[in-house]
């Protein structure tokens, strides 16, 4: 899932100084998950703005709505009935994507009230770690089902490098070395062997770097 | 061709210093640093931006050494540039006089002073060095294009870590890297002796020292606290405890650093398969040619 | 400002705290009687929410009591409410209302005493503290929609 947390409340709070009337929208999906964007923080968001405008003796209208799905035409038109004129502003508690959708449909300012992070899992709860590095280019079946991508802090694919020590990375002593973790894995499937060819350079044409990507699957298109 | 490469082919005990470019744009520090060495070594190493922290181009600082009659060692790391700017880079570097490229990933941006920079590492190490025996080899680029005239023709190097984990995979990449096209081996600085023993028994039991010329890396310590510091805090070091405790005993920790290193430098000729020696001093150039001096490893071989 | 009230709002959990008032009012203990209680199931019923709620109602303060770690009746709500709190209090300095205004006590039903004493402590608290800076006649009241369901 994706995984985002609230930038400080400050931030939006000063982005938001001018509006007297505000939707503040949140995601039922991965943001609700990862406990960042759900009908709860909506909720917290809204009473924290609130009593930040109260100090400033004026008050602050809150409108709080969460959607389905942000990043799904259909749940936007859901929403329109209640994106009323008087709304000054919308802020979107969804991932980036949900906040250009909401941004896309309506007229209002839309302003992002998280910061999208990762494409990660749970690791324990309240704690979500990066799982997938969208190169597009899947190579977990080489590595043990770990990704160097993006778990390996220099995406290095013949690793690892000679920062690994104690099974951590060189970035940082909580950081687990993704490529202690291929080894030991693929020594455990007896696959050692496999690590010994040298993988080539890899087409980052298929990430981001050639371009925006789009993703087409034609029998359901109509 | 590369003189380093002749020195090795001549079955010299090669010995190569390093040489920290600047945080400006002064080429006379560089220059004045090769001078001194140039005599002692047979090689100088230029960092690439060595920790991440930015300074005088390792290709710049290159052309500095040439320019005092040495024989440079440019490094290359992954960190900084994309596939197109590293072929360019060794297009022009090799335009320009240099021989020999020493291969590394780089340190992560984080390490230095820029470290809300973006990385590349759109190729890794080994892929660098393939990418370097093709151009001169193959006669190619990356992308399968032929390179019609003046290839780069580069020695070869890669560096090795005997220390970082997980140990029995070091020598096996060490063979990757070797395969990929590595010619040259330098290793992370040996504070260690017993542990980098271990690491050579392993390397002749896959015949490697017979593929590619095994440099061992030295760093003469000034301090205790210098060697202390790297064992709790430098990522994929290790430092032996009675190097240390050495250190802290010592009246003169310089001297004493010395008289390590040295002593090092006699054992390492007796390992068998050992090329060669690397002496990083950085911030420390002036000592190198005393070590090499008292490691009776003057004077250095001219090559006709 | 000596004959000032604060307005505080006890979260008191129905196992322990609850009890220890009763327990204080049998023993004719004299605690301030500007704090209101509210009776919780279990600390870990808690929400920021709730908490910020009563700071938009115009509490000056507001804490929490909650049985002694290791005996909540439903094994870690009290755990669960100290975190909670923990987290909100930053929340509140960020909000501008102050982090010290909310405050988190542990006690058991038999601490009749004890509850009198936090509430004379937290009250001395909020007094040199002064009232709230926000002013509950600034706050409209929170609307919220839902999805209509197709």
């Amino acid at each position: 899932m994706i995984v985002a947390e609230q930038k400080p409340l400050v931030e939006i709070a000063e982005r938001i100084k001018e509006a007297n009337k505000v939707l503040i929208v949140g995601c039922s999906m991965c943001v609700t998950v990862c406990l960042a964007g759900g009908e709860k923080e909506v909720g917290v968001l809204a009473a924290a703005l609130r009593l930040l405008r109260a100090q400033t003796g004026r008050s602050l209208e809150t409108v709080e709505y969460t959607a389905t799905r942000q990043c799904d035409q259909e749940y936007l038109e859901a929403m329109a009935k209640i994106v009323t004129p008087d709304i000054d502003l919308i802020i979107s508690m969804a991932c980036g994507v949900g906040v250009q959708y909401v941004a896309e449909r309506f007229d209002q300012w839309t302003i992002p009230a998280l910061n999208t992070k990762l494409i990660g899992g749970t690791l324990e709860h309240g704690v979500w770690e990066e799982r997938c590095g969208l190169c597009g280019d899947c190579v977990l079946h080489k590595t043990g089902g770990i990704c160097p991508i993006i778990r390996c802090s220099k995406s290095i694919l013949n690793g690892p490098c000679g920062g690994s020590q104690n099974g951590k990375c060189e970035i940082s002593p909580t950081t687990p070395c993704a490529w202690q973790l291929i080894y030991d894995k693929m020594a455990k499937l007896g696959k050692l062997e496999a690590l010994l060819t040298i993988e080539p350079v890899k087409d980052w044409s298929k990430a981001r770097d050639g371009g925006p990507r789009r993703v087409v699957k034609e029998d359901v298109a109509l | 061709m590369s003189k380093l490469k002749k020195m090795f082919e001549a079955g010299q005990f090669v010995v190569t210093g390093e040489v920290g470019p600047p945080k400006s744009a002064d080429g006379e520090v560089v220059r004045h640093h090769a001078a001194m060495l140039n005599e002692y070594v047979d090689g100088v190493n230029l960092t690439d931006n060595q920790t991440a922290i930015v300074r005088l181009s390792s290709i710049a600082a290159a052309v500095h050494v040439l320019q005092t009659g040495g024989e440079p060692v440019m490094q290359m790391t992954c960190r900084d540039r994309n596939r197109i700017g590293i072929q360019s880079d060794l297009l022009g570097a090799y335009s320009l006089g240099v021989k020999n490229v020493l291969c590394l990933s780089g340190d992560h941006q984080s390490f230095g002073n820029h470290g809300t920079s973006k990385n590349v590492f759109d190729i890794d190490s080994i892929q660098l060095i393939q990418t370097v025996k093709n151009m001169r080899d193959e006669r190619q680029f990356l992308c399968g294009e032929e390179i019609k005239d003046h290839e780069p023709r580069f020695f070869i190097g890669c560096v090795a870590n005997p220390f970082a984990d997980p140990f029995e995979w070091r020598v096996l990449r060490l063979e990757k890297k070797i395969n990929a096209g590595a010619e040259f081996v330098q290793t992370q600085c040996i504070l260690d002796m017993e542990r980098f023993e271990l690491f050579m028994a392993k390397v002749r039991e896959r015949g490697l020292h017979e593929k590619a010329y095994i440099m061992a890396g030295l760093m003469p310590l000034k301090s205790w606290r210098a060697a202390a510091y790297m064992q709790k805090n430098v990522a994929g070091m290790l430092v032996a405890d009675e190097l240390i405790e050495r250190m802290k005993k010592a009246a003169n920790p310089k001297e004493e650093g010395v008289k390590i290193c040295v002593e090092q430098i006699k054992h390492i000729r007796q390992i068998p398969g050992v090329k060669g020696v690397h002496i990083m001093a950085v911030n420390w150039e002036e000592i190198v040619p005393a070590i090499a001096e008292q490691a009776g490893l003057l004077p250095r071989p001219q090559l006709v | 400002m000596n004959d000032w009230h604060p307005k505080i709002v006890a979260f008191c959990c129905y196992y322990c705290a609850y009890a220890a008032a009763d327990l204080a009012g049998s023993l004719r203990l004299q605690y301030p009687a500007n704090v209101r209680m509210v009776e919780q199931p279990c600390s870990g019923k808690i929400d920021p929410l709730i908490l910020l709620r009563a700071f938009e109602e115009g509490a000056d303060g507001v804490y929490v009591a909650a049985c002694v770690e290791g005996d909540c009746h439903f094994l870690k709500g009290n755990i669960r409410a100290k975190q909670r709190v923990h987290q909100l209090k930053r929340l509140l300095d960020e909000i501008g209302i102050g982090g010290q205004r909310l405050e988190m006590y542990n006690l058991s039903s038999s601490m009749g005493s004890r509850f009198a004493e936090v509430a004379r402590e937290f009250t001395a608290r909020i007094r040199s503290l002064g009232p709230s800076p926000v002013n509950p006649e600034n706050i409209k009241p929170a609307v919220r929609l839902t999805e209509e369901k197709r």
